[in-house]
């Protein structure tokens, strides 16, 4: 075979800075952590790459998770970057099937920043953890100089408590599983790239963000769950490829199954953006085994938070670590992770 | 959604393709001209349902990808000083030139910006008096009317901090260079809606009548390119060669008069390099002498920015028709949209990465 030498153009994951691509939930994102955090911190916990680490305290086993939030609008339709910094975090505990303990929360101010808005932010996340059940238990507040940050930057941490028995990760996903997904997908993402880019669409687009341990709650008491995850950044898209991945499983889902609200397809198809990429903060994604997938899917449909919960697709044993769509035309598609940031099209 | 739902359904596109199969007697090569009909054919396994007989050519129809490395080069200059703001449609940020590409000139300090629309530009002209702003005109026949506008507006505007790099393509040209070429394949063309949509498509009546080959102005949803494919096999299958308009919810035989007159007004037509075939007569827009002083390259000096292209990936070929993404051997081992070897993997409707996204299941 002939030699072919690489002198095209440049590699693209060979790269000297840090640029947005690295915080997108996508490829680079994944390439970041496979080659910078993992060797570095190299532990078993952390290895599982589960978006919380459980770790054994005596007998009791504990959910513990860390986020950022750096969403530019602070506040945006449906929601603003406190609401979304409470609820993500009881999010990435409760995809472990963990009872939410407490939180805590680190603010990182700009100088300047008006008192208004940090109040309404503060604010928005008390009510947020009032309505969770979840007490802000401790936090930290740093300010930096004017134009070292932008606003204001959260960081949120929490702990729960795994019950007995519960066995939920990213790399439980076993063939034959059937694949439930909580309700529509798109509205954070588009919420909030409507707002910032000062786009107008028919229809009200809002942030689907919700706090959804009480819908695992009620899914674990209506029977066993293998994988559960929620598709924040990166969307259903990333969620599904992850899973796959780290399960050794195919997927094969199917595009007329995955609901997605009016107003955001429209706003998707005129940016050239595909609602499986985009991101949700109140949806969860669960592979269940297929003898209870009636009863959980049930389970969700009788919660706010999962009453347009539906079964979108399978695990199959072929194609490990590969997810296929089912178009809606008949064909098939494969479905990857976004590469970094999504782009809205030129034509 | 209204205007696209059914566009997209199941029993109407099963319909066609046994239409499809019913009309089909022998083998033919249909090409496919835009980008945008590619990224549907793949993204929707479109491919997948029509009968052995037709195979798909991919067309050069995708502005990124045939937009040459000098150019590009020459984008990243600019978009690297101090004085300039660089606006671009979004998907050029990813675009690697010889060294690097506008995300990592951003990270570096570089301010670049994504615009939706060139007139955006003008705001952010006058919102930053004491810098230059760019913006990177780069499109086909479809672009090319905003991108005009933006220029004309400045100058009605008085607005003295704007321009544009200009990389317009056009398609009637390119079209001639994929049937002229000698080892062209290809029978019959699905036309790119969008750009026939603007220009009409009056131009291409004698390019179907020189070449004997059918022309069908088609749409990008699932139902208007499996409709386009099968007015095209009438035609082969009656030996007609005419030129068809399905898409005739957007597209009149005269197209948009005001946008193409606003084209004229600010641009003129000349030779243009694709990346990957080459300089093609005729095929691409500047802009006219007497709006010199909104055009980059002269206000610029980028003349020295010479680069040069390693001919180790075949994505000329692949831009021409002539060849598949599948049939190229780094084709998603050592040419992913990651490690991208050349422009057609880059760009999300470039054939290369249409196939590696959607349709890599399916090439062995």
């Amino acid at each position: 075979m002939k030699e072919f030498t690489l002198t095209c153009p440049l590699p693209m994951a060979d790269r000297k800075t840090v640029v947005l691509g690295h915080g997108s939930g996508g490829k680079l994102t994944a390439q970041l952590i496979r080659d910078l955090f993992l060797p570095a911190f190299d532990n078993p916990l952390l290895n599982r790459l589960d978006d919380q680490a459980v770790l054994n305290a005596g007998a009791a086993r504990i959910a513990l998770t860390t986020d950022s939030f750096v969403v530019t609008p602070l506040f945006f339709p449906g929601g603003d970057i406190g609401e979304l910094a409470v609820n993500g975090t009881i999010n990435d505990i409760a995809m472990s099937g963990a009872a939410p303990l407490a939180l805590s929360a680190a603010f990182i101010l700009e100088e300047g920043f008006p008192m208004e808005e940090l109040a309404r932010v503060v604010v928005s996340m008390a009510e947020a953890a009032k309505a969770a059940g979840v007490p802000i238990a401790t936090g930290d507040t740093k300010v930096v100089p004017r134009g070292a940050a932008d606003r204001m930057f959260v960081t949120t941490s929490g702990v729960g408590l795994v019950p007995a028995g519960t066995h939920i990760s990213a790399s439980n996903a076993r063939p034959g599983d059937k694949i439930l997904l909580s309700g529509t997908i798109g509205d954070h993402g588009m919420a909030v790239m409507a707002k910032r880019e000062g786009l107008e669409f028919e229809g009200v687009i809002e942030s689907d963000t919700a706090a959804l341990h009480r819908l695992v709650a009620a899914m674990l008491a209506a029977g066993e769950i293998h994988a559960l995850r929620d598709p924040t950044r990166g969307g259903l898209a990333a969620t599904l490829v992850e899973i796959a991945a780290a399960s050794r499983i195919g997927v094969e889902a199917v595009a007329s199954a995955i609901p997605v609200r009016e107003p955001v397809r429209g706003a998707c198809e005129l940016l050239g953006l595909d609602p499986l990429f985009v991101a949700n903060e109140g949806k969860l994604v669960a592979f269940v085994p297929a003898e209870s997938a009636e009863r959980v899917l049930a389970a969700m449909r009788g919660m706010p938070e999962g009453r347009d919960a539906v079964v979108i697709g399978e695990a199959v044993e072929g194609h490990k670590g590969m997810v296929l769509l089912k178009t809606e035309v008949g064909g098939t598609r494969v479905v990857d992770l976004p590469f970094g940031e999504q782009l809205p099209r030129i034509c | 959604m209204k205007y696209v739902d059914e566009f997209r359904n199941h029993s109407l596109a099963q319909k066609l393709v046994v239409e499809i199969r019913r009309t089909v007697t022998k083998p033919w090569v249909i090409m496919e001209v835009c980008g945008g009909q590619t990224h549907s054919i793949v993204k929707y396994g479109l491919d997948q349902l029509l009968p052995g007989e037709i195979e798909l050519a991919h067309g050069p129809g995708c502005p990124v990808c045939v937009t040459s490395l000098e150019l590009i080069d020459r984008a990243h200059a600019l978009a690297r000083r101090p004085d300039v703001i660089f606006c671009s449609f979004g998907d050029m940020l990813r675009v690697p030139g010889s060294a690097g590409d506008l995300f990592q000139i951003k990270a570096q300090g570089g301010d670049v910006r994504v615009v939706y629309s060139p007139l955006d530009c003008l705001k952010i002209a006058r919102a930053n008096p004491e810098n230059r702003v760019v913006f990177f005109a780069i499109g086909f026949e479809t672009t090319a009317p905003a991108n005009a506008m933006s220029v004309w507006q400045a100058r009605a505007q008085g607005i003295s901090n704007y321009s544009i790099l200009v990389s317009h393509v056009t398609v009637p040209p390119a079209m001639i260079a994929v049937l002229d070429s000698p080892s062209n394949r290809v029978q019959a063309f699905l036309g790119a809606g969008h750009v026939c949509a603007v220009m009409g498509w009056e131009e291409y009546e004698p390019l179907a009548a020189r070449f004997r080959v059918p022309i069908v102005v088609t749409g990008f949803e699932p139902l208007d390119l499996l409709e386009g494919v099968l007015m095209a096999v009438r035609q082969l299958e009656e030996g007609r060669h005419e030129v068809e308009n399905q898409y005739a919810r957007a597209v009149a035989r005269e197209g948009n008069q005001e946008a193409k007159r606003m084209i004229f007004r600010v641009f003129e037509p000349c030779d243009r390099a694709w990346r990957g075939i080459g300089v093609i007569p005729g095929s691409g827009y500047r802009l006219r002498e007497e709006f010199a002083a909104y055009d980059a390259a002269r206000l610029f000096d980028l003349e020295g920015i010479v680069s040069v292209e390693p001919e180790n990936c075949i994505s000329g070929l692949i831009l021409q028709g002539a060849k598949k993404p599948s049939d190229c051997a780094a084709f998603g081992t050592l040419c992913t949209p990651e490690t991208p070897l050349g422009a057609t993997m880059v760009s999300a409707e470039g054939a290369c990465a249409a196939y590696y996204n959607y349709g890599r299941h399916l090439v062995s």
